[in-house]
């Protein structure tokens, strides 16, 4: 998993609630059986492309201004409905790094952290002035210190220390768990 | 100060960290099914890691398998998936509910109908639905592909433990409202976030008086309220279903002892509860493109009040606000699903088709979810019923419920469905899904609308 610290780069808002799992990805990409499959292309099929198979050139991530947009601005409920990964791992790989929505579901939320990708919320003020920023507005995400800067201003954001350490050093759950392997052992002579 | 059931399952659980943080919890059973598990498996061959309990997780093969011929994969992709899981089952040592087996079905049916569900155990699966297990009295919950391959390796996940929610549901259901319109009506009402954060238990003397299926059909909604974890204390209902199944307790009489002592106690606080009066609930039927867009069978459809998703969900849907359910121009109903497609569900659906023919502008697919739940139906000569009826009775899996299988719902056609998700492309690409009970879904396949059951069933 890549480590996250500090990410500076434009926004690009969908500003849609309940942006469910089958909205990220198509079922064809929860068919893969290997680690090795980039789904960059895959995110957000059903909006981003005509049904020609062409770029939708009303869908924000089609408009040249925002190509290089890793901090995704959203709505309600993020990552709803289905517990698929893909959905994480198409955000991944098309170069997201962090996503602020109004709320998460809390299995996209998961799956977000255990992918590199930084998912928090804001109050609503703040997401407001996000959610319209054109698209030559820099943002800065510090992980470390915890804080969004826009301009002069700097805004706190909460996540668990456990969460943010591992993110900041981007180790991977199971090695990070291997640490416990004498509670674990613990624990099931117990049972 | 007492505990709610809910805590009570997680402080047995907890292997490491401290109250307020995320803690290390052990899981007692994992579920798996051909999706969302290759990428864990090749993580762990990446890794040079084992599966650390085999005994403790089991397999099935439910969200590709074709329903015609169960054996005849067309579709190369799909059926990589399904040996992709055979072969990953055989090299870890992972009991598998192969195809054609009397075991296989969709991964919430048969874990209940096994035995291997069972009241204060922890219960992953990657797949959101996995709160039906909470109908036990444990702790179930959807994980993505990472965190399964974290159990497969260390038995544990890491969890932040949610807060707590009491759903108080009291008073008799009316004639033609079943448990689907419970949970149907509670998140029509509350949003489809309401739970985000919580556990929710759900109690009360209607809760009491639900079979074990009823239970399931509720916790399984819970996850599109939001919340992760949907739980019922265990009971007489809960023992007298596991007593006897392939994997209960060998020692039943000790293990029911120690499941009775899961319950919320009297002095324990719930942060919130929500008071549901289930005698004054209608059938429910959803209009729109979430959970959460489900009103009363008889009640208008909402205005937009320039509510841009509200638009957009009518704009998909191909309904306008104001019209009713009786309005909608059904020409599809899919019977099936871990909602409702238990042996009690084709029951009810059984009975109002029997002896009749369905509208002919109606295609009906009735998708058992299981072999066990198809083979006890066949006993009882429902599958004859539904193929009288003018329905296709078909092999056991998810079928049309995500669409990833050959079964699917055609571009701009309303489909009747006992299933839990109407979002856009669930069914399949321009699908228009409807939420229902089984009963309600039976008499929209007879008239090619719904309509209000209460004034006809008894
Ligand atoms: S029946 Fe539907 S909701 Fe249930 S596990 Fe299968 S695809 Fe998921």
């Amino acid at each position: 998993m890549q480590a996250i610290k500090k990410v500076t780069s434009p926004t690009v808002a969908i500003l849609k609630d309940n942006i469910d799992t089958g909205q990220l990805v198509p079922r064809t990409a929860l068919k893969a059986t290997d680690d090795n499959v980039n789904y960059a292309d895959r995110l957000f099929y059903g909006a981003r492309y005509l049904a020609s198979g062409a770029p939708n050139p009303d869908f924000p991530l089609n408009d040249p201004a925002h190509q290089a947009a890793q901090i995704l601005v959203t709505g309600e409920n993020f990552g709803c409905g289905s517990s698929w990964e893909h959905a994480a791992w198409a955000l991944r790989d098309y170069g997201f790094k962090v996503v602020i929505a109004k709320s998460f579901n809390s299995i996209f939320y998961m799956n977000a952290l255990n992918n590199g990708l930084l998912p928090l919320t804001l109050p609503v003020a703040q997401w407001e002035q996000l959610a319209a920023l054109p698209a030559d507005v820099q943002v800065t995400v510090d992980l470390a210190a915890k804080t969004v800067q826009l301009g002069q201003q700097q805004w706190p954001f909460e996540i668990e220390t456990l969460w943010q350490e591992r993110l900041l050093k981007g180790i991977d759950d199971i090695t990070f768990t291997e640490g416990y392997q004498a509670d674990i052992e613990r624990f099931e002579a117990q049972k | 100060m007492g505990k709610t059931l809910f805590d009570k399952l997680w402080d047995r659980h907890v292997v490491a960290g401290k109250d307020g943080e995320p803690q290390l919890i052990y899981v007692d059973l994992q579920l798996i099914h051909e999706v969302t598990s290759p990428q864990a498996f090749d993580g762990l061959r990446q890794n040079k890691r084992s599966v650390r309990h085999p005994e403790l997780t089991f397999a099935t093969l439910d969200h590709n398998v074709p329903t015609e011929d169960i054996f005849n994969i067309q579709d190369a992709i799909s059926r990589k998936q399904i040996e992709t899981l055979e072969a990953n089952c055989k090299d870890f040592g992972i009991r598998l509910a192969d195809l054609g087996t009397k075991e296989q079905g969709i991964v919430h049916v048969i874990g209940p109908e096994l035995g291997l569900t069972q009241p204060g155990m922890v219960i992953v699966c990657g797949d959101s639905h996995t709160a039906t297990h909470g109908a036990f009295g444990s702790i179930g919950f959807g994980i993505g592909t990472s965190e399964v391959e974290h159990v497969l390796a260390t038995q544990t996940i890491w969890q932040t433990k949610p807060k707590n929610m009491g759903v108080h549901v009291h008073g008799k259901l009316p004639n033609g409202v079943y448990a689907k319109d419970i949970i149907l009506g509670l998140i029509g009402r509350e949003g489809v976030a309401f739970g985000t954060g919580y556990a929710v238990e759900y109690y009360g003397d209607t809760i009491d008086s639900l079979s074990m299926e009823e239970r399931m059909s509720i916790c399984n909604m819970t996850i599109e309220g939001g919340a992760k974890y949907g739980c019922i204390k265990p009971d007489q209902t809960t023992f007298d279903y596991i007593q006897g199944r392939k994997y209960a307790p060998a020692d039943f009489a000790n293990a029911q002892a120690d499941w009775e002592t899961l319950y919320t106690d009297s002095t324990a606080d719930y942060d919130v509860i929500i008071d549901v009066d289930a005698s004054q609930l209608a059938p429910m039927v959803s209009w729109g493109t979430n959970p959460g867009m489900t009103g009363p069978v008889d009640e208008p459809f909402p205005e937009i009040d320039g509510d841009a998703n509200v638009q957009q969900a009518y704009n998909y849907i191909g309904l306008q606000p104001g019209q009713t359910a009786d309005q909608i121009p059904i020409t599809y109903a899919f019977f099936g699903s871990c909602t409702n497609g238990r042996l009690s569900d084709l029951k009810i659906a059984a009975k109002i088709l029997k002896g009749k023919t369905v509208d002919p502008r109606v295609t009906v697919l009735v998708v058992p979810g299981s072999r066990q739940v198809k083979q006890a139906a066949e006993a009882l000569g429902l599958d004859q019923i539904f193929k009288d009826a003018g329905c296709d009775w078909r092999e056991p899996g998810c079928s049309a419920c995500l669409a990833m299988n050959p079964d699917k719902i055609p571009a701009g056609e309303h489909c009747a469905s006992t299933t839990n998700r109407n979002f856009e492309g669930r069914q399949g690409a321009g699908a228009r899904t409807h939420l229902a009970s089984p009963a309600m879904v039976a008499y929209a396949a007879l008239n090619g609308h719904f309509i209000d059951i209460r004034k006809v069933v008894d």
